[in-house]
């Protein structure tokens, strides 16, 4: 006989409430237009919530000769097939490819809507989704509950290993780099030089950093501001026209994030208080950051922690 | 009629709040349960100057750090943290002996649940506050991440810390000890965590003096305030449930640290 707990009723009952009152909910679907052929998806500036169906990461679509290519899918099947539709209804052409740019669920776990044959992504982040995929599906759909539903973790089907992709003549240059997580893709669009910059760029939004290596994304930032590109498409936040802004501000909140970091823990404070420090106002654009930065101690203040920190343990007696 | 109604208000006036009738502002079901089990017969009151302070969002449900800061009430000598809602409820319970009524940590959170502050004031009244904390499941009932790694016996007795003097004659003493702090709810790993931490002076008197829970988050950090000077040394010694001992000495800098940027 099946038993179940006050808990797990109580739980259903609070479930099928939030369900039944969300499940009329719908996404918006807006491309804006950045260059030839090539359409921004906004995603909002805010946390992972249920007001925005955590639709908060941008998405690129690219038409080309050989069909359509999207950059990222969103947080949930739902998003996904309207985004799909959207897409195809902009470009007339079916899609054909997906590219991930890594493994966070805000921009790919919508891949469950597409043949995981047209799903590429780089090895790293294959890697990880299938290590920590399901774990972040957990999350979201406890956040975001209904408009997650028929969602499921569904691994790329094809790897990214070259540096470049034709699609009958419209060519994507493939960048394989680190730092916000453990395997980062960034694209260029050699037609129109948009570089589309994943998680490695955020603009007027604080960046996240649960996977970050601070040194490789420095590296990687670096690259991108080598790469030849005319504009930024970043993972959120709005367009870069120039080029250069985007690529400079995410630079300079990540460093300006591990020092101020690294002297709060010299002057003795506890990651609460770590939280609360002061943010230069040059950053006052940048929506989120506050949130972002008590996320980042939660990130980064343990190993910052043990390294600056001295050994005060005496030999024990025995 | 009215004269009554006034007596009886003038006599629940007179009569010290005992735990079970106080209203818990935070309407969670394991309030009585838990404010008999910790409070007894001891009257209990609800005061927002115990402040419990922690970050906007829960981002790490097994390290989740808290501040209890009751500076502002004279006479604090217990100081419990506490989450209602999680399997080992208590997190610490802390004697500052001679130490502001200060103590910061990290605890494991095992699902959305109010998180508190209780003090205890010399007259033996209870003053408690705190907030609802949402965060995800698990935290209390996932294996350590040194046990994943393997490597926790590597680093066990591993204790860092630093010592700065503070205006008033207290100091700021952080601490970090190395301890998977297992609670015993995961599969085929037994209940094993640090249970008593005591501080002293290099006369050996008492500063500070704590019972700790698993639910504290794995290598447990602490930020405490004990009433002792620049330069002079602060001994550490802990105890965790398999009778190891745990020593540490630390001397309080000569300077405060440079400031950190100012709160906004």
């Amino acid at each position: 006989m099946m038993r179940l707990s006050r808990r797990a009723v109580l739980a259903g009952m609070a479930t099928l409430s939030a369900s039944q009152a969300r499940a009329a909910d719908a996404y918006r679907i807006e491309p804006i237009a950045v260059a030839d052929g090539i359409w921004m998806v906004r995603g909002a500036n805010e946390p992972i919530a249920p007001g925005n169906g955590g639709a908060i990461a941008n998405i690129a679509i690219i038409a080309t000769p050989a069909g359509t290519v999207l950059c990222d899918c969103g947080p949930s099947i739902r998003y996904a097939r309207s985004l799909r539709a959207a897409a195809e209804r902009l470009t007339g052409t079916p899609v054909v490819r997906v590219y991930v740019t890594h493994l966070h669920p805000d921009h790919g776990l919508g891949i469950a809507a597409f043949e995981p044959a047209m799903v590429a992504a780089l090895p790293g982040t294959t890697a990880a989704l299938a290590r920590e995929g399901a774990g972040y599906s957990d999350a979201m759909y406890r956040i975001l509950e209904d408009w997650m539903r028929g969602t499921e973790l569904v691994l790329p089907g094809r790897q990214v290993t070259t540096e470049m992709e034709d699609f009958g003549g419209r060519r994507l240059r493939l960048l394989a780099l680190s730092g916000h997580s453990g395997a980062d893709l960034a694209i260029v669009d050699e037609a129109t030089g948009v570089l589309i910059g994943g998680d490695l760029v955020f603009h007027d939004r604080a960046p996240s950093t649960p996977t970050a290596d601070l040194d490789r994304w420095r590296a990687s930032l670096d690259r991108l501001k080598a790469e030849p590109h005319r504009c930024v498409l970043p993972g959120h936040g709005p367009l870069d026209p120039g080029g250069v802004e985007a690529i400079v501000q995410t630079r300079d909140w990540i460093d300006w994030l591990e020092q101020a970091l690294t002297d709060a823990v010299k002057a003795g404070l506890d990651m609460v208080e770590a939280g609360r420090i002061a943010i230069p106002d040059r950053f006052s654009t940048m929506a989120v950051a506050r949130y972002e930065l008590q996320r980042s101690v939660s990130h980064l203040y343990p190993a910052l922690e043990a390294r600056l920190l001295p050994r005060i343990d005496r030999p024990r007696q025995e | 009629m009215k004269r009554h109604v006034a007596l009886l208000l003038a006599l629940a006036a007179a009569v010290p709040v005992r735990a079970g009738p106080v209203v818990d502002p935070l309407g969670s079901p394991m309030w009585t349960a838990h404010a008999r089990t910790l409070f007894g017969d001891d009257p209990v009151r609800f005061d927002p100057r115990v402040k419990v302070d922690f970050p906007i969002i829960a981002e790490n449900q097994r390290a989740f750090p808290v501040v209890i800061d009751a500076r502002t009430i004279p006479g604090v000598r217990r100081m419990i943290l506490f989450a209602d809602l999680n399997p080992i409820p208590v997190a610490i319970d802390y004697r500052p002996v001679a130490a502001a009524a200060y103590v910061a940590t990290r605890i494991k959170l095992d699902q959305r649940t109010p998180v508190r502050g209780a003090v205890q004031i010399d007259s033996g009244e209870w003053l408690v506050w705190g907030g609802w904390v949402d965060a995800a499941g698990g935290g209390c009932s996932t294996p350590p991440v040194s046990r994943v790694k393997g490597d926790w016996a590597d680093h066990l007795g591993e204790i860092r810390g630093e010592a700065w003097p503070l205006p008033g004659g207290d100091s700021r003493l952080r601490l970090s000890f190395r301890h998977p702090m297992d609670t015993g709810l995961v599969e085929n790993i037994a209940a094993y965590h640090l249970e008593e931490i005591d501080v002293r002076g290099a006369d050996g008197r008492p500063l500070a003096e704590m019972a700790i829970w698993a639910s504290v988050a794995e290598d447990p950090a602490l930020t405490l305030m004990p009433r002792i000077g620049a330069g002079e040394r602060i001994g550490i010694e802990a105890r965790d449930t398999n009778g190891r001992d745990y020593r540490a000495q630390v001397e309080v800098a000569r300077q405060s640290p440079l400031p950190a940027p100012p709160a906004p």
